[in-house]
């Protein structure tokens, strides 16, 4: 494999006695596209500005095209920066301020008209560049803010929960936006989010945070699929959990609400006797028996909401509740409160959490 | 509701006449010189004389001087405690006051006997020091007004922000202050500067004490010896401070609007 472009090392934050990330380790390669997700308060804006250089690590390093930038200052990393809260410069006009980085990299004025006029070319926005930021809506100052960002051809594009300040209809198609813009561009980049829909549907990878570390680092695909851990189960997507016991670990069996589930080779060193979580995603589970299933478990419907083409249905099993969702047929009318009901799913689909 | 009108109309022209009454008298009085008629004799009495003008000229450069040190001062030293030391906030501005609270014949004592000839810092030693000590004075006395001036103006932008945007794009210290800075706050530091420029204008008890030819001095001297000219010069003096507030009004709507508008 190729050296990474981006390597985080061992990195440590803290602020006083709080520790705000803790050995913190990534690898992205050349023109990847690596979110950072996780609730607030897990790191990953620390570890973002860590990588700008507004934070110093307690520990470890931050290496870039193989040099060491650990302790270079913001000014000195060829690194571009999205902001939340857009930070253009109030009082320069949008080509003023996609011009100010190359202004202070010394380009001469013709070659930075010609990058102007080519950023805005590249979000769409030609007929802006004599507009001040006042006179922009929210989405577009922050596509200024992104051809502020590039114009100076950083090494490395750190987006900062661009989109967290716009309107969803913005936000979906901003992400679009900054998507193809990154990938036409081949640029590096490293986007913060806490949103998991918007990491899942434009990165390549996506490290997921919680308590100042990466739980998990893999696709989209995996992290939504194979979660590493419960935190990961939980945070991404919606979940399904029960509470099972190990009867017999040779052989697989699990007991859930004295029903049995066979979950062999999924139990991983567990000894019977052992109480275990498992998670199952609502678009596994079908209610009644299907063909291709090869478990069922039996309960009472304990709640149904009508949502017009689907119909959520909540199920009881024992201590265990479980939801999932039924498409709307007219010939079939829902299931009621109190009915006995059985669900089915693939015990591949079944997800042993630690 | 309409008897409410009523009192806030009756309050507020007994405001008017006590403002502008003395206004209008001293003003009416001014006109007095030539007797039996109404002459602006005591203006061109006052514009004329020698000592007006180089008083007058005196306390302009020292007002100068006294904004762009005060400029120099408050603008690094606010924009810091925004960006670094939020924490000390509430010390510096208590510091800020403090020229307000202590009269200014005692820092100007204090000057005297720490800045004499004999000092380590002989500011007084020279006419150039001593004018130099009184710029340094005025810049003290007007503190509190720069101070606020300033933080208000940085309180309308997200320094921290800015100020890492401009440092992510290859901006030394020097650019942000110079490019980012201070054309956002700009409007607020002209507000400083002429509350600045107000206060120098009239100032006595620290020029009078220093020994300096200012306007202040030469304001209370005429006025301890001549019956019409003191009345010219307190109007002449009333409309360079309202001149310098119309200005502040004027600049004020040529301040750049907050980009963090809301999609």
């Amino acid at each position: 494999m190729a050296d990474p472009f981006l390597s985080i090392q061992h990195v440590r934050k803290s602020f006083g006695a709080t520790t705000v990330v803790e050995d913190f380790n990534l690898d992205v390669e050349p023109g990847e596209f690596v979110s950072f997700l996780g609730p607030s308060g897990c790191g990953k804006t620390t570890v973002l500005r860590m990588v700008a250089g507004f934070e110093e690590p307690s520990a470890g390093k931050i290496v870039v095209g193989g040099k060491d930038i650990t302790r270079l200052k913001p000014n000195q990393r060829n690194v571009g920066m999205v902001f939340q809260a857009y930070a253009l410069f109030p009082n320069l006009t949008v080509a003023q301020n996609i011009a100010f980085g190359l202004k202070v990299g010394g380009m001469p004025k013709a070659d930075a008209d010609r990058r102007v006029a080519e950023m805005l070319d590249i979000i769409k926005l030609p007929q802006m560049a004599d507009r001040y930021p006042y006179q922009l809506s929210g989405g577009q100052q922050q596509r200024i803010a992104l051809a502020r960002a590039i114009a100076p051809k950083p090494k490395l594009l750190l987006l900062d929960e661009p989109l967290s300040a716009l309107d969803a209809k913005v936000r979906v198609s901003l992400r679009e936006e900054i998507r193809s813009i990154q990938k036409k561009l081949g640029i590096t980049t490293i986007f913060v989010t806490h949103d998991q829909e918007e990491a899942l549907s434009i990165s390549d990878r996506i490290a997921v945070m919680y308590g100042g570390r990466a739980e998990q680092v893999g696709t989209p695909f995996e992290i939504y699929n194979r979660p590493a851990t419960k935190f990961v189960a939980n945070f991404v997507g919606t979940l399904n959990v029960l509470e099972g016991k190990v009867t017999d670990a040779a052989s697989g069996k699990v007991q859930v609400n004295s029903q049995e589930v066979s979950l062999k080779g999924k139990l991983n060193g567990s000894k019977s006797g052992d109480t275990l979580s498992l998670a199952l995603r609502p678009e596994a589970i079908s209610l009644g028996r299907q063909p291709g299933h090869d478990t069922s478990l039996s309960g009472e419907i304990a709640e149904v909401h009508f949502l017009g083409s689907v119909i959520r249905v909540r199920v009881g099993i024992g201590g265990n509740t479980v939801s999932l969702d039924t498409f709307n047929n007219s010939a079939t009318p829902p299931p009621a409160v109190g009915d006995k009901a059985d669900i089915s799913f693939s015990s591949g689909d079944m997800l042993v959490l630690h | 509701m309409k008897s409410g009108k009523f009192w806030a109309w009756v309050v507020f022209g007994i405001g008017t006449a006590y403002f502008f009454i003395p206004l209008l008298a001293t003003f009416e009085f001014s006109l007095r010189m030539r007797r039996g008629v109404h002459s602006f004799d005591a203006y061109q009495v006052v514009l004329g004389d020698p000592r007006f003008q180089a008083t007058f000229l005196y306390s302009v450069v020292a007002a100068i001087f006294t904004i762009i040190l005060g400029v120099l001062i408050v603008v690094p030293a606010a924009y810091w405690i925004r960006l670094r030391l939020p924490q000390i906030r509430p010390i510096v501005e208590f510091i800020t006051l403090l020229p307000l609270v202590i009269p200014a014949i005692v820092i100007v004592f204090g000057y005297i006997r720490m800045y004499g000839s004999n000092s380590p810092l002989p500011f007084l030693a020279s006419d150039l020091g001593a004018s130099a000590l009184l710029v340094i004075g005025y810049a003290t006395l007007a503190l509190p007004y720069m101070y606020r001036a300033v933080d208000t103006g940085l309180r309308t932008i997200d320094v921290r922000t800015l100020t890492e945007a401009a440092q992510i794009l290859g901006a030394g210290w020097g650019t942000i202050i110079t490019r980012v800075i201070l054309p956002n706050v700009l409007i607020a530091v002209l507000s400083g500067a002429f509350l600045t420029f107000a206060i120098v204008i009239g100032e006595f008890t620290m020029a009078s004490l220093l020994n300096r030819p200012a306007f202040g001095p030469y304001l209370q001297n005429i006025g301890a010896n001549r019956a019409y000219e003191p009345a010219a010069l307190a109007i002449i003096a009333f409309a360079i401070t309202w001149g310098c507030m119309s200005l502040i009004q004027i600049l004020s709507r040529f301040a750049p609007k907050s980009a963090n508008r809301p999609n």
